[in-house]
């Protein structure tokens, strides 16, 4: 189980630094310029080097916040990230826990990073901060509601919660062919549930400086840095295992196609990121409650019927 | 929301500004917050100001120049006409029309530059990253072009009494010619990308929409007024320079909302392309200096007030003269200040994130307003 630790929290780790990399260098290239260069290849050590100047930063704590709620919140929002990890199948071996009930401990851990977030706002003892926060939670809760229906959906079909039980059904066909819409819905939703851009209204730069997290610096904030990268990986893993037939493909070993498959995802939502400008924020609740929630409960109808019929 | 126990409070006051990503400059803005909605507002400027009118007194004509410049760096060069423009009324100073051209000319390649700047950071407060760095691409041709004739790439001191500093030669020309077939070939772009975009539209559709009525009642110039559907632009309407010997079209909004602002400035860089290309096709040869203008310029007792149009609208120069070298007083008439005035009507009863987009809309350049 140590050894296990270590893995992901390496993962973690490696994971984060390569996504913030490959996040400069997508958006560099989407805005015609050459992104990081100089530490190391094509600056691949460029994040490396963030990580350690922002180790090296003075953590900051101003005088009038919540002191042990503020200190609290940057830790729990990571705890969560790490647990969702256990569940997670890269290859039929390289799975740590193959619990059954997989797809339901991801979504129950990841609705906790909302619970750090209301503390990061609310402790923080800022304005801007409490907006974030108060914005966040109620995005979250509507983006999780069609999340969990869509991937209901995709339970329905297979009859299981275990993950690996769900990569095993796809054997013929993936889901994607036979469930579109369930795809786009929950592509859009996971880019919800990650705050990214289009719907980063909690971290909102030119309304809220920097949403919830304002009054963090030095590593505190790099927690959360690392805590949204880590999420957007575990979103699109789930994603590619709900979906994209998980580890399936042809001559290359699974776990790579695994990983191509995630990091491909992951460059969609990017690619949103550097394209769309942001919604505001009755116009994204709205959107949650009144286009995404009613059309991911037609899709489980269908669903269901056509199980039902066939 | 950090409220005083036993005190009920419905509202509570939030501080943006003086440094806030989206006031671009030090303008701070008061809300009285009801919720996320803003029940009052309160404009607090003059953390940037550095008393350019009070300057003029106690300097020459000649010597205020390069103050204009850095009133509106943006369109730096509407400024030094604007001012150039008053003192030749002032004292009588026939330029001559090659100079003239050149000043339209370089006048409009700035509006464009001001523009496209406007562009990029409105996008960014939308939170749209990509369009700000393209509009940066294009605005570097204007501003190398520039750079190349007067010298320096943002406060521009170029223009003087009785014509322009340097003469541009045929290398300023084919610049000009590929910088124009250029951005016309990126409309399509800025429409497929930005226009035509639902998110966009969503945000500033009947967001912010002024009236003409209260456009008219605050002085609001500019693209802010053609966008409520007045067809006011100083330089049809009381035409300076050589404008008149130009075709164009001065382009306006229907309803006045944020989505008919941004049209009105996208169709005035195309129009601002005309100017140009026409004013390179009709260029005269000649003198870019008026003879004889004294280097101590001594105007006769009077006064005299001369408008032109910067890219936020009608910048104006009263000057009253005493017979002295120096002006006796000078009052700079910006058009950013009398359209920040609407700015809290408008954003009554709207959410924090319409409020940026409305500020946003009005291309504020704050040392402008606080002179």
């Amino acid at each position: 189980m140590i050894v296990a630790l270590i893995g992901v929290i390496a993962l973690v780790s490696v994971n984060a630094l390569f996504l913030i990399w490959m996040e400069r260098k997508v958006a560099a290239h989407i805005q015609l310029r050459p992104g990081p260069m100089e530490v190391g290849y094509h600056g691949a050590l460029q994040t490396v080097a963030d990580a350690l100047k922002l180790m090296g930063k003075e953590l900051i704590t101003p005088d009038e916040v919540d002191r042990p709620v503020y200190l609290l919140a940057p830790i729990i929002i990571f705890l969560p990230v790490l647990v969702l990890f256990l569940v997670i199948p890269f290859s039929p071996n390289l799975i740590i826990r193959d619990l059954n009930v997989g797809i339901l401990l991801i979504f129950a851990f990841s609705s906790l990073t909302v619970l750090s977030i209301l503390m990061a706002g609310w402790s923080s003892n800022n304005k801007y901060s409490v907006f974030g926060a108060i914005r966040s939670i109620a995005q979250n809760i509507a983006y999780e509601i069609p999340l969990l229906i869509t991937a209901m959906s995709i339970i329905l079909m297979v009859g299981s919660f275990k993950l690996t039980d769900i990569v095993a059904a796809q054997d013929k066909v993936w889901f994607v062919v036979i469930q579109p819409l369930a795809f786009l819905l929950y592509i859009i939703c996971a880019t919800a549930e990650t705050n990214r851009a289009p719907f980063d209204i909690p971290e909102a730069e030119s309304e809220l400086v920097a949403g919830f997290h304002t009054e963090y610096s030095g590593m505190r904030f790099g927690l959360f840095f690392l805590a949204e990268y880590t999420n957007m990986f575990v979103v699109s893993a789930v994603a590619t295992v709900l979906f994209l037939g998980g580890w399936r493909g042809w001559i290359l070993p699974p776990v790579v196609w695994f990983l191509i498959k995630v990091y491909a995802i992951i460059f969609l939502i990017m690619w949103f990121r550097w394209t769309f400008p942001r919604l505001r924020f009755d116009q994204l609740i709205t959107f949650a409650w009144k286009v995404l929630i009613p059309l991911a409960f037609v899709n489980l109808l269908v669903t269901a019927l056509a199980i039902k019929l066939f | 929301m950090m409220l005083e126990p036993g005190i009920e409070e419905k509202t509570f006051y939030l501080n943006l500004g003086p440094q806030h990503p989206s006031t671009h400059g030090v303008l701070r803005i008061l809300l009285e917050m009801d919720g996320e909605f803003i029940a009052n507002s309160e404009p607090v400027i003059g953390y940037g100001h550095r008393a350019h009118e009070k300057m003029a007194e106690l300097r020459t004509y000649q010597q205020y120049l390069p103050n204009l410049g850095r009133v509106d760096y943006l369109h730096a060069l509407a400024y030094n006409h604007g001012y150039c423009l008053a003192v030749e009324r002032l004292a009588g100073i026939e330029v001559p029309e090659r100079a003239e051209f050149i000043r339209v000319i370089t006048s409009e390649l700035n509006r464009i530059a001001s523009h496209l700047l406007w562009f990029g950071a409105y996008l960014l407060d939308l939170g749209a990253f990509t369009p700000f760095l393209y509009c940066f691409d294009d605005r570097e041709n204007v501003v190398d072009i520039l750079d190349r004739v007067t010298g320096s790439r943002l406060t521009y001191c170029y223009f003087r009494f009785g014509g322009v500093r340097d003469d541009i030669d045929d290398e300023f020309i084919a610049g000009c010619r590929a910088f124009i077939t250029r951005l016309r070939s990126r409309w399509q772009d800025y429409d497929d990308l930005v226009t035509k975009n639902v998110i966009f539209i969503n945000r500033t559709r009947d967001v912010g929409i002024i009236t003409p009525e209260q456009a008219l009642k605050y002085g609001v110039t500019g693209p802010c007024l053609r966008g409520s559907g007045i067809p006011y632009d100083i330089r049809r309407s009381e035409p300076y320079s050589v404008y008149p010997l130009f075709d164009f079209e001065i382009p306006i909004g229907e309803r006045g909302d944020i989505m008919d602002r941004y049209v009105v400035r996208l169709c005035e860089m195309e129009q601002s392309l005309r100017i140009i290309e026409q004013a390179l096709d009709k260029l005269p040869n000649g003198p870019i200096m008026a003879e004889k203008v004294p280097k101590r310029l001594k105007p006769a007792e009077g006064e005299v007030y001369a408008a032109v149009e910067s890219g936020r609208g009608e910048f104006g120069t009263y000057i009253v003269s005493k017979g002295d070298t120096k002006p006796y007083r000078i009052k700079l008439r910006v058009p950013s200040f009398s359209n920040l005035s609407i700015i809290s009507e408008l954003i009554k009863d709207t959410l924090v994130a319409d409020m940026v987009a409305i500020l946003g809309s009005f291309d504020l350049v704050i040392p402008e307003v606080d002179r």
